[in-house]
């Protein structure tokens, strides 16, 4: 076993973890916290990868912008713990044989590969050719999902202020 | 483990830059909290800390003694997880970010291998200091959410709030710089600073001849001060409304350690201003004979503050003053004369007028608080949002055509 593959499997362990840490646990803010663990996990496959701008990035804005709003929100609406329900009945007939399904057409699919499907190391200089890709090739693509995004955030401040 | 060590020997090196680094970096710290109260004093005609040890040098042991002691209190009804968490995430991703900082152009040789200056040399250093930043706000709104307090959670969000507006301003504010060197490694930041305009300026990113980043630097220090939660943007603990604010719970060793991330925080801000703006470990002074002699400067002030100390030392008041503060000048006298030594001379200069510089902005810093009062709420979003960021946008769009009309 290679170095590369023990940290893949400690890292996507840390993940997988995280992730049903984050189902599991009762209290809003911790489930929050579980999810900062998985991005963090993913940002560490990233680097694996040797793309460090897409992992610094993932930190930045993953970790460091939207989940402190997910966590600044439940602290500020003061969410308590919640409470444990049965599972409903659309859950128990649909939701559990189409996730056994999922999982297993997944497995079915990897098992039956023929190209490996391990992803491969990006070549040197991966930042450069990022910015190229972004700012050259797909400029107009790039430009229009900002004017999306600005829509998006002039929109959210006319809903804020119309009651005012 | 040894074997370990002999096939890596990089992490037998890296181990031994990362414990060094450490040690200094917490006496730094350590020091920095006796230097505040040194400045604070004197900016308001008090003497300071001054029983512990002469001028209140031992102050900062007796500090961490005291919090070693003290009863470390868990108030009920606790989130017990988080709260223990939180000091530990904050202190951890403070200090962290130093492993990422360039000392000094030059290799040294640790065990046979040569090594540069810093400990990690990676490719996009910058990104990593602000991902480590930018997840540091977790340990100040988590403190407050889990103490069980209503001051505390107040604190929390405020700080959160605070850090995340702030934090736009900041990597906006960076990005001139960024245009100007190309890269994000800090190293090579540093070494697009080098030479001088009419031989006499030097080329820091502050005094860039394409567009000098006066701007940049404003909403840089600025955003600065606001992301280590320092007046006047200290909201995060305003203690007339907050008493102390995410931290009022925390006693004994937990509180030390948020009071040490704000000053590891604090320093880690001045690094990257001396590397981003102020040329990092560059000499203020280009190599031309004439200047010749500013290599000896750093012989020269240790050595007149070794004999100063020696000096003063002798006539103080107590006893363990007449023998501690001799001891130091000598020390510095030793340093002296170690770093007049031919090899020694040149590898002392990065570091030497970094840590100069570092201390520079620190001072500042350090001036700003006990200067300027603290804003309201509605002031600190406003300069935030309103002033801080357009500024910093302006900033790009200016640097940008600045470097294009040069090409």
């Amino acid at each position: 076993m290679t170095a590369q593959l023990a940290v893949f499997l400690a890292l996507a362990a840390i993940a997988v973890a995280g992730a049903v840490n984050l189902i599991l646990q009762r209290h809003p803010v911790h489930s929050a916290l579980s999810l900062i663990v998985v991005m963090v996990a993913l940002a560490g496959l990233y680097l694996l990868l040797d793309a460090e701008f897409v992992a610094a990035i993932q930190i930045i804005v993953y970790a460091g912008a939207i989940m402190v709003l997910f966590v600044f929100v439940i602290m500020l609406l003061n969410a308590g713990a919640e409470e444990r329900t049965n599972l409903s009945h659309a859950a128990h007939f649909a939701g559990i044989p189409l996730a056994i399904f999922l999982l297993l057409e997944l497995s079915y699919r990897v098992a039956r590969a023929s190209a490996p499907m391990v992803a491969q190391p990006v070549a040197e200089g991966a930042t450069r050719r990022l910015a190229m890709l972004l700012f050259q090739d797909f400029v107009f693509p790039f430009e229009l999902t900002s004017i999306l995004i600005l829509i998006a955030i002039v929109g959210a401040l006319v809903l804020a202020k119309r009651d005012a | 483990m040894s074997a370990l060590f002999a096939r890596y020997p990089i992490l037998l090196v890296s181990l031994v830059k990362i414990v060094v680094l450490l040690f200094v970096l917490l006496t730094a710290v350590a020091y920095l909290v006796w230097f505040e109260r040194k400045v604070a004093a004197h900016i308001q005609s008090r003497v300071g800390p001054y029983r512990v040890g002469p001028h209140g040098l031992l102050q900062p042991l007796a500090d961490g003694v005291k919090f070693l002691m003290k009863e470390d209190l868990t108030p009920a009804g606790v989130d017990r997880f988080v709260y223990s968490l939180a000091p530990f995430v904050t202190m951890t991703l403070a200090i962290s970010t130093i492993a990422l900082i360039p000392f000094g152009p030059d290799s040294i040789r640790i065990f046979g291998q040569t090594t540069p200056l810093v400990v990690a040399n990676v490719n996009i250093g910058l990104l990593v200091i602000f991902a480590l930043t930018s997840v540091g706000v977790y340990g100040v709104a988590l403190a407050g959410w889990s103490s069980n307090n209503k001051y505390s959670l107040l604190g929390g969000l405020r700080s959160s709030a605070q850090m995340i507006s702030y934090e736009l301003s900041l990597t906006m504010s960076v990005v001139g710089v960024l245009l100007l060197a190309g890269t994000f490694n800090l190293s090579e930041i540093v070494r697009a600073q080098e030479g001088f305009t009419w031989r006499l300026l030097p080329k820091w990113n502050l005094f860039n001849p394409t567009l000098p980043q006066l701007l940049g630097f404003l909403c840089y220090f600025v955003a600065g001060v606001a992301e280590t939660n320092r007046l006047p943007f200290d909201l995060a603990e305003a203690e007339s409304e907050l008493v102390a604010g995410y931290h009022t719970e925390y006693s004994s060793f937990r509180f030390a350690m948020f009071f040490l991330a704000e000053y590891a925080s604090m320093i880690t801000v001045s690094f990257l201003a001396t590397i981003l703006f102020f040329g990092g470990w560059l000499s203020p002074f280009p190599a031309t004979p004439l200047f010749g002699w500013t290599r000896y400067l750093p012989v020269a002030l240790f050595g007149v503050g070794g004999v100063i100390l020696v000096i003063h030392g002798l006539r103080y008041g107590t006893a363990l003053g007449r023998m501690e503060l001799p001891a130091l000048g000598v020390l510095l006298c030793g340093l002296a004369a170690l770093s007049a030594r031919p090899g020694i001379v040149d590898l002392v200069q990065g570091p030497f007028w970094f840590l100069l510089k570092v201390f520079v902005v620190l001072f500042v810093y350090v001036w700003v608080r006990w200067t300027l009062p603290r804003f309201r709420y509605d002031q600190l979003m406003a300069i935030g949002w309103k002033f801080l960021l357009p500024l910093a946008l302006a900033n790009v769009v200016l640097t940008s055509f600045a470097v294009v009309a040069r090409k």
